[in-house]
């Protein structure tokens, strides 16, 4: 289980925020740059005091102070105060925030906006040529755009199949058939595992779909995957703290199963909702989560703690990564493309590791993998694992 | 060279008086001669300790903290860098036993915390009583803890052990499972514990080894736990510690300086623990909590989202509703996507504004226990906390920490233990949980 990572959801949606009228600001060209070249803002309930007017063409670092009472916010927009170009939010009394944006030649506006209403106190800015600085892609939008259309577009496709083979498992649960059961299980959960980050943003269905037992607290109602799990695998007295494992009953199964469905599709409701939004950094910092959860839960053997299918579950995740990392992947190579080449890499050798444990359609059981090939696997995810945090910050500034 | 040095006196192995001289002093008197001879006169080099007199525990340097009192050290000392924590299984059946070892452990206390070695040399033939490693060492003070486990009382079928289960408050509880608990049962529980915090880990490790012999075949460790850094003040004096999650931990942690608020939140009284023991007035109860921390994936989370979660800015650990970092959250301040301090956010699960008030004096360590095998630090949070009752100042917060707090996904507990704490030892008749043996 994690909390949510979208419905945090890092960066305000880049669609329309109006912004009109103009309330000049008081910046000058007085040297209100700092050490480090960052440029100091320095805002209040009133005003908006930009430390510089202009700058050459490159990435620009705003240190934005708020000197104020109200939470503030700070942006630069296009030139004609319409178009946002990058922002930082919540900025609370007494605290500074960092916006880094790359910023081409040409004219812009600046605006912070105390109390998070109105036009905000605007200003304008100059970016002046920089031969040493790197082109900036004009199509920057469309890239973001293009990436929110293609992920979003996974990941209603995923929790579509995952309806139609969980109903399919549900059924060969209840008609007590449990050797074609325990074949269909872990398949069904490799559409969750590869969108797990979104899944566990809707409150209580992560938990009502794929607690483990561990999670429970003392008198919590356990239902979902894996208590389908266990009682499919039955564990000995010796796997189960000691004690004998009492097997559930038809009806018990049923109302399980059922209760399983129901909830899958609810989560199949909430991705095709309307209010459904995915962002650029939501989709960068899920593909970072997916492989948190392998090191987290997978690696540990946790994960399947009676069926030991962990590996085909490891890679939902490692598939899930791949395509928010190939989403995003156009902005990358035009910020970092060295990021990109590394990444590249990394996925390719966790997943040749991942590879040596395939048997037909599936993989090895993670109980019958030794010491040394879990710890490969481990040292291969944390070997991607660090790159892929760069992701996030590489696409976005 | 000085004139003891020459000629040293009879060898300690003959003395038959204790050797009363503290580590600081006996260090002295080999180092700076001058100065020890004027206290303990001629022939008080360490080695040649004959001298009579017991050095008064006040008088045993400047970093020794008082042993006997209302209450144990080592709960509102200022927190000390280092820690020692270990639990103990009575292994005898024999209530005498008992209390002839918490005498014990009394005495070798006093002795410890004042920077004494235990026990005299008696004979070349025979162990040394006192280990010998903290031999150098200054009392870096040294402060130990004494607790008493719901094992101690009753069996696992909540029979009578030794006697004393009328004796055992109310307060002291199972802890019940919580969401996502890894407990591992040798890390967790204890008939008895003793928490040794010190300046210095080799004075808090031989306080614990020490007391340790002195218990074999009447108890024998289950558990302990080395910690490394206090992330914890109890002082305004202190400045506030950092957490592995590298944030500042524990900012607005009960202080020394507010004693209404530690009688009304730390020491235990019929008015703030129901079913409290005449025993145990003046005590308290320690909550322990091995927490794991996830190090790696937190490391790879973005600054933006390990702010949220903790609910206070990194480096200066203001809360994110401004200011700096004494300034009172505003929980009630709106950013962007609801409140600015997230519903979710540590800090606004733990304050006291979110749970009727209820404070509790935290004392825990960073720890590290080496690395996991799979290339990642076993490493995280030792946590103590000591409160009035556990009921209403414990269990509630470890729910809310372990279901709602958006840190859970960051952690993993691993130990568990609650112990009961009694008060201080008055003076040198009296000893640790004397109270149980009143009628």
């Amino acid at each position: 289980m994690r909390k949510s990572l979208y419905s945090a959801g890092a960066l305000l949606s880049l669609s329309a925020l109006v912004l009109s009228g103009c309330t000049p600001n008081t910046a000058n060209n007085a040297s209100g740059t700092s050490a480090d070249g960052s440029i100091t803002v320095t805002a209040s309930d009133t005003e908006c005091k930009v430390g510089a007017s202009e700058v050459k063409a490159g990435k620009v670092t705003f240190k934005v102070t708020n000197n104020g009472t109200k939470v503030n916010e700070f942006y630069v927009l296009a030139k004609d105060g319409l178009r946002i170009i990058s922002e930082v939010e919540n900025i609370a009394p007494g605290l500074s925030r960092d916006l880094t944006v790359e910023l081409a030649e040409g004219e812009y506006t600046t605006a912070c906006k105390p109390g998070m209403v109105g036009d905000g106190i605007r200003g304008s800015f100059k970016v002046t040529a920089n031969p040493d600085a790197k082109p900036i892609a004009a199509d920057e939008q469309a890239l973001r755009d293009q990436a929110v259309t293609q992920y979003t577009a996974y990941v209603k496709d995923q929790t579509e199949q995952l309806v139609t083979k969980t109903e399919a498992f549900a059924q060969l649960v209840i008609d007590g058939k449990d050797e074609e059961a325990r074949k269909a299980y872990a398949p069904a959960r490799l559409h969750y595992e590869r969108i797990e980050p979104v899944a566990e943003s809707f409150g209580d269905l992560d938990p009502a779909l794929d607690a483990r037992e561990a999670d429970l607290e003392q008198g919590q109602e356990w239902t979902g995957w894996h208590k389908l799990e266990k009682d499919l695998w039955k564990p000995s007295a010796a796997e189960n703290d000691g004690k004998e494992y009492k097997a559930l009953t038809k009806e018990e199964r049923k109302k399980l199963a059922e209760k399983l469905v129901e909830d899958t599709k609810k989560l199949n409701e909430e991705v095709h909702a309307d209010n459904f939004k995915l962002d650029v950094s939501a989709i960068a910092n899920g593909s970072k989560s997916l492989l948190d959860e392998v090191v987290k839960t997978k690696i540990t053997g946790e994960e399947e703690a009676w069926s030991h299918t962990d590996l085909l579950d490891f890679q939902g995740n490692i598939e899930g990564a791949r395509v928010a990392f190939e989403d995003v992947r156009p902005l990358l190579e035009k910020k970092n493309p060295d990021l990109a080449k590394e990444l590249d890499k990394k996925f390719k050798a966790v997943e040749t590791e991942l590879a040596k444990y395939k048997s037909g359609e599936t993989y090895k059981f993670y109980n019958e993998l030794s010491k040394d090939q879990v710890r490969a696997l481990s040292d291969s995810v944390d070997a991607l694992s660090e790159p892929l945090s760069k992701l996030a910050d590489a696409v976005l500034s | 060279m000085t004139e003891n040095e020459k000629n040293p006196g009879p060898p300690s192995v003959y003395a038959k008086e204790p050797v009363s001289a503290t580590r600081r002093a006996a260090l002295a008197g080999a180092g700076v001669a001058g100065v020890a001879l004027a206290a303990f006169g001629a022939a008080a080099t360490y080695n040649a300790a004959e001298h009579k007199e017991s050095t008064p525990t006040s008088l045993t340097g400047k970093d020794a903290v008082p042993f006997f009192g209302e209450h144990q050290p080592g709960i509102t000392t200022e927190v000390q860098d280092r820690m020692h924590f270990a639990a103990f299984k009575l292994t005898t059946t024999d209530p005498d036993e008992v209390k002839s070892l918490l005498k014990k452990w009394t005495e070798a206390a006093r002795k410890l915390m004042a920077g004494e070695l235990i026990g005299e040399v008696t004979s070349q033939e025979a162990p040394p009583k006192d280990t010998g490693e903290a031999q150098d060492l200054s009392a870096a003070h040294l402060t130990l803890t004494f607790g008493f486990g719901r094992s101690f009382f009753v069996d696992e079928k909540g029979k009578d052990r030794f006697g004393f289960k009328s004796k055992m408050p109310e307060a002291l509880i199972e802890i019940p499972k919580m969401t996502g608990d890894m407990l591992e049962a040798a890390r967790s529980g204890g008939d008895l514990c003793i928490q040794a915090c010190a300046d210095d880990p080799q004075v808090a490790v031989h306080a614990i080894r020490n007391l340790t012999r002195i218990a074999f075949g009447t108890a024998t460790i289950a558990w302990s736990q080395l910690g490394f850094g206090r992330t914890a003040s109890t002082s305004q004096k202190q400045v506030t510690a950092r957490n592995l999650f590298g944030f500042k931990d524990g900012t607005n942690n009960l202080k020394v300086e507010d004693p209404e608020l530690l009688t009304k939140h730390v020491w235990a009284t019929a008015q703030n623990s129901p079913g409290h023991k005449e025993w145990m007035t003046g005590g308290s109860y320690l909550a322990t909590r091995r927490i794991r921390m996830i190090i790696e994936t937190w490391d790879r989370a973005p600054l933006r989202e390990q702010e949220d979660i903790v609910g206070r800015t990194k480096i200066e650990g203001a809360p994110l509703s401004g200011g700096t970092e004494f300034t009172t959250p505003d929980f009630g301040m709106q950013g962007r996507k609801g409140p600015i301090i997230p519903t979710d956010s540590h800090m606004r699960l733990m304050h006291p504004d979110q749970n009727n008030g209820v404070q509790m004096l935290r004392r825990g360590y960073n720890y590290t226990d080496g690395t996991d095998g799979m290339g990642h630090l076993d490493a995280g949070l030792f946590f103590i906390a000591y409160v009035c009752d556990p009921r209403t100042h414990f269990v509630p917060l470890l729910s809310a920490i372990t279901k709602s707090d958006a840190m859970a996904e960051y952690l993993r507990h691993t130990g568990n233990a609650l112990f009961a704490v009694p008060p201080g030892v008055k003076d040198a008749n009296d000893f640790i949980g004397s109270g149980l043996w009143e009628k």
